[in-house]
């Protein structure tokens, strides 16, 4: 048994990437067709240099013709995959290990999302009733959940805690405020967001990541192929997928303060990329913070922080934009948007453009760290899915 | 000797304060509190709940028919007492029927039990509905009561032996509805009054004739009928002596209709000493008198939750609450999606988990698996699993929330994980509770409800609720 990766393998040589929001014109196809044709530019390929396709969705279409249609790819092979909110990386994962085997010289994953025609606040999808045993409760509250838990196991009163929360809001609507591409471009105090009424537990609107349409994509070919198309290209160090059985839901031990499916995928991920001390190696990193909440524990679980201490380190400004380890630089889910397929490929974006210092002075990371890390969970805590990539702008 | 082996009286933890009622209409109200069912409950639940009361002081009696009675029932067409039957775990061959609807149903199953054969587990539950700032509404009540009737015998000796019952039944209308309808309609009340002392007496005199007894020799009486003018008239006009009439709960409760006279015989009898005559007269289109004498196993007999107890942790609920549970005000519902109906193939597939809330217990590493599980999720066990009910198992919260933005038909949700003593996790609705009283380490315990209907479909399942008194050993 043994996860070997495929450090250095493979290739992203272009990537695309549409502002994430409320596209009220345009449908999910229309996406698709702008993510692709900006991937395929920076590329310098057309659909026709592509031997083979993912599409991530979660639930914007079905089936492989789902990118197929919209782009018109003859006579090529394209697939649908989803996994929760791990759906785009798990494209962009399905390709790189396609061309990694040698089966195809060329592959494109694309993720994309649309969200806001539903008519509802959140993400909002009847489902079957079943044995009508199912719960009911919204993303918000069983990640709500976390604040009373780590309040009381690390010794801090919920306003403290909720202080904390609000400081990593702030930071990433700061973030996303002086990006582009993003659905909340307006910066947010700590005092608008704890002054937000509550919605479930202590979160309030502002703890929540905006609900949004979008997509992205990326190309990738062999490692020693890259020159051929660009001579900054992004080589993947590490895919790492842990999915849980949703056991620790009903299992006493279970505390909510961590999210063992994603220590797992990091730790996975740093043993095939060679990772021994994250947070003096990685130049940033694109993390899946859902809600406050969420952003905090994953500091631990994904090494940033010792165990009980991401508190300090959130107060301190060790992952704000300019600190130790900037977290979340484009503004994350948080303001960034989160269209649940395209996300992945979106934080692998963002990778794409600070790596290769594209991002723009305003937000550029100014680090001579060449390791970036990108990480998504989908599920709730107690059952989630979870995938955790590292790319890097050098070999070896 | 045939006699009520065991009973049980369940109220709702709500309660209307009936000078609540002006404060928003303007008129109407009254002194006293009524029982409101929540949102989450309806007959069959409530049903259920003193179904369950009956059932634990006797662990040894098995019930080997089930009969349900309400005018205020959940489903027509579909039997109503088979959610009850699933619930207990009862035996496919124990039947499970429903009777009746009219205000003297609970009353009669109860004598007809009584007067037959076999152990019968005789449940009554109802649910009043009035106009707002009608009487109907204030002075009604919701609630419960189920008895466990059958012969002496070991084990489960009968507490409380029939000494006679008697009836007087006359064509009249004085309180009706149609079908489908929240609102009864009564005809001027001195009509009734003056049809009810008199086949009231009429029943009272063939019940002490039957017994052998003069009307002093009861100890205990209460006089019940949704006609309550009726009802104080008659209960100072039976010959008994004045102490011997007991409270008949309807300041605090209010008038159950066809569950109150069983609410107040179950409530006497958990307070009662052994000999004591004990009737009980119900007046509903015509009059039924119930004479029972309580024996020496009564000192033995430790009721579960008694009514008083259940009585005196009531909390009340805030009129407007109570208008939109009752369908008289439609409040804003949460803007989400309306939950689609529960489908029958999984609900059925699913019967133990969802109405008895059955898990299974991993017979090697003991891991607990709500719901059941075929494979483990500690060790590499398959199918190798036993049954595990925590349906009567208290919990403590780990942690919790409330959710504002959930669909409920009473947002918002309150929500816990709770972990059950002797092993087990699950996260799960809170209900009877007031969310911002809660904390991790509270004690709860599991409690059948109607989570939402869709299509008509009621969908039954477990919720929490605090503990509001220690549990017996």
């Amino acid at each position: 048994m043994a996860s070997h990766g495929i450090k250095d393998r493979v290739a992203i040589i272009g990537m695309g990437c549409t502002p994430f929001g409320e596209h009220w014109d345009k449908d999910v196809d229309d996406l698709i067709v702008d993510a692709s044709m900006d991937a395929f530019a920076s590329a310098g390929v057309t659909k026709d240099d592509i031997d083979a396709y993912w599409l991530g969705t979660a639930t914007s279409g079905s089936s492989g013709m789902a990118l197929a249609r919209p782009l018109q790819i003859q006579g090529k092979p394209v697939s649908r995959v989803e996994n929760f909110c791990a759906t785009g990386s798990e494209a962009l994962r399905a390709a790189s290990y396609a061309v990694a085997s040698g089966a195809y010289d060329i592959a494109m994953a694309v993720g994309a999302e649309k969200l806001k025609d539903g008519g509802y606040q959140g993400i909002a999808s009847p489902k079957p009733a079943g044995d009508g045993t199912q719960r009911t409760l919204t993303a918000a509250a069983m990640y709500s959940m976390i604040v009373p838990a780590y309040a009381k196991k690390y010794g801090l009163d919920e306003d403290q805690l909720m202080d904390v929360l609000a400081t990593i809001a702030a930071k990433n609507h700061a973030n996303g405020a002086v990006n582009p591409r993003a659905q909340f471009r307006k910066a947010v105090s700590k005092e608008t967001v704890l002054s937000a009424p509550r919605l479930a537990g202590r979160l309030g609107v502002f703890d929540c990541a905006g609900v949004a349409d979008g997509s992205a994509a990326a190309i990738i070919v062999r490692a020693e192929d890259a020159a051929r198309y660009t001579d900054t290209p992004l080589y993947i160090k590490a895919f790492a997928v842990s999915t849980g059985t949703g056991s620790s839901l009903i299992d006493p031990e279970y505390d909510y303060t961590h999210f063992p499916e994603c220590e797992a995928a990091a730790n996975d991920a740093y043993a095939q990329a060679g990772v021994t001390d994250p947070r003096h190696q990685l130049a940033m990193a694109e993390v899946h913070d859902c809600f406050t909440p969420t952003e905090l524990v994953l500091m631990e679980d994904l090494g940033f922080a010792e165990r009980g201490t991401a508190w300090k380190e959130v107060l301190a400004g060790t992952f704000d934009l300019r600190g130790e380890l900037p977290v979340n630089p484009d503004g994350g889910l948080k303001s960034f948007g989160h269209p649940v397929g395209a996300s992945g490929l979106r934080m692998f974006f963002e990778c794409w453009l600070q790596l290769r210092g594209e991002a723009g002075a305003e937000r550029q990371i100014d680090t001579d760290r060449t390791l970036a890390l990108t990480h998504n969970l989908g599920g709730y805590p107690g059952e989630m899915v979870s995938l955790v990539s590292i790319v890097g702008s050098e070999l070896g | 000797m045939r006699g009520i082996v065991s009973s049980g009286g369940y109220v709702p933890f709500r309660r209307l304060r009936r000078s609540a009622v002006p404060e928003l209409l303007g008129t109407g109200g009254g002194k006293g509190t009524r029982a409101v069912a929540s949102h989450d409950e309806d007959t069959t639940t409530m049903g259920l709940e003193a179904a369950r009361l009956a059932l634990a002081g006797v662990p040894a009696a098995a019930p080997d028919a089930l009969w349900f009675t309400t005018p205020t029932p959940a489903y027509a067409d579909k039997t109503n007492a088979n959610a009850i039957h699933a619930a207990l775990r009862l035996s496919s061959e124990v039947p499970a029927f429903d009777f009746g609807g009219g205000l003297r149903s609970g009353v009669g199953a109860l004598e007809t039990a009584l007067s037959g054969r076999g152990t019968t587990l005789v449940v009554m539950a109802d649910q009043r509905d009035g106009l707002p700032g009608g009487p109907d509404e204030t002075f009604g009540g919701d609630g419960a009561a189920a008895f466990l009737v059958g012969d002496d015998g070991p084990g489960a000796p009968v507490v409380a032996e029939l000494l006679a019952s008697a009836s007087a039944t006359d064509e009249f209308t004085d309180r009706w509805r149609t079908p489908g309808e929240r609102r009864s309609k009564v005809w001027e009340e001195r009509f009734g009054e003056t049809r009810y002392l008199p086949l009231g007496k009429e029943a009272w005199a063939r019940a002490l004739k039957a017994a052998g007894l003069e009307a002093e020799a009861v100890d205990r009486l209460v006089v019940t009928s949704m006609h309550g003018r009726a009802a104080k008239a008659l209960s100072g006009a039976l010959g008994t002596a004045k102490e011997a009439v007991v409270d008949d709960l309807s300041g605090s409760l209010g008038q159950a209709g066809a569950a109150h006279p069983g609410l107040v015989l179950s409530s006497i009898l958990e307070e009662a000493d052994p000999g004591q005559v004990v009737a009980v007269v119900h007046l509903a289109d015509g009059a039924e008198v119930l004479l029972l004498r309580t024996t020496d196993a009564i000192a033995g007999w430790s009721p579960e939750r008694p009514v008083a107890a259940q009585i005196a942790v009531g909390a009340e609920l805030p009129y407007g609450k109570f208008l939109a549970w009752r369908g008289m005000l439609s409040p804003e519902p949460p803007r989400r999606p309306e939950p689609l109906r529960v489908q029958s193939p999984p609900a059925w597939r699913a019967e133990e988990w969802k109405f008895a809330f059955v898990g299974s217990r991993d017979r090697t590493s003991g891991a607990v698996h709500l719901p059941p599980s075929r494979v483990s999720m500690q060790g590499g066990a398959v199918d190798d699993m036993e049954p595990v009910c925590l349906a009567g198992t208290p919990g403590t919260i780990a942690t919790f929330t409330i959710d504002r933005i959930a669909y409920s038909p009473s947002p918002p949700i309150v929500f816990a994980v709770v972990d059950f003593d002797g092993g087990g996790r699950y996260p799960v609705e809170l209900t009877d509770v007031d969310a911002d009283a809660l904390s991790i380490g509270d004690r709860v315990e599991m409690t059948f409800r109607r989570l939402y209907s869709a299509d008509g479909v009621h969908d039954y399942f477990w919720k929490a609720r605090p503990l509001r008194r220690a549990p017996t050993a």
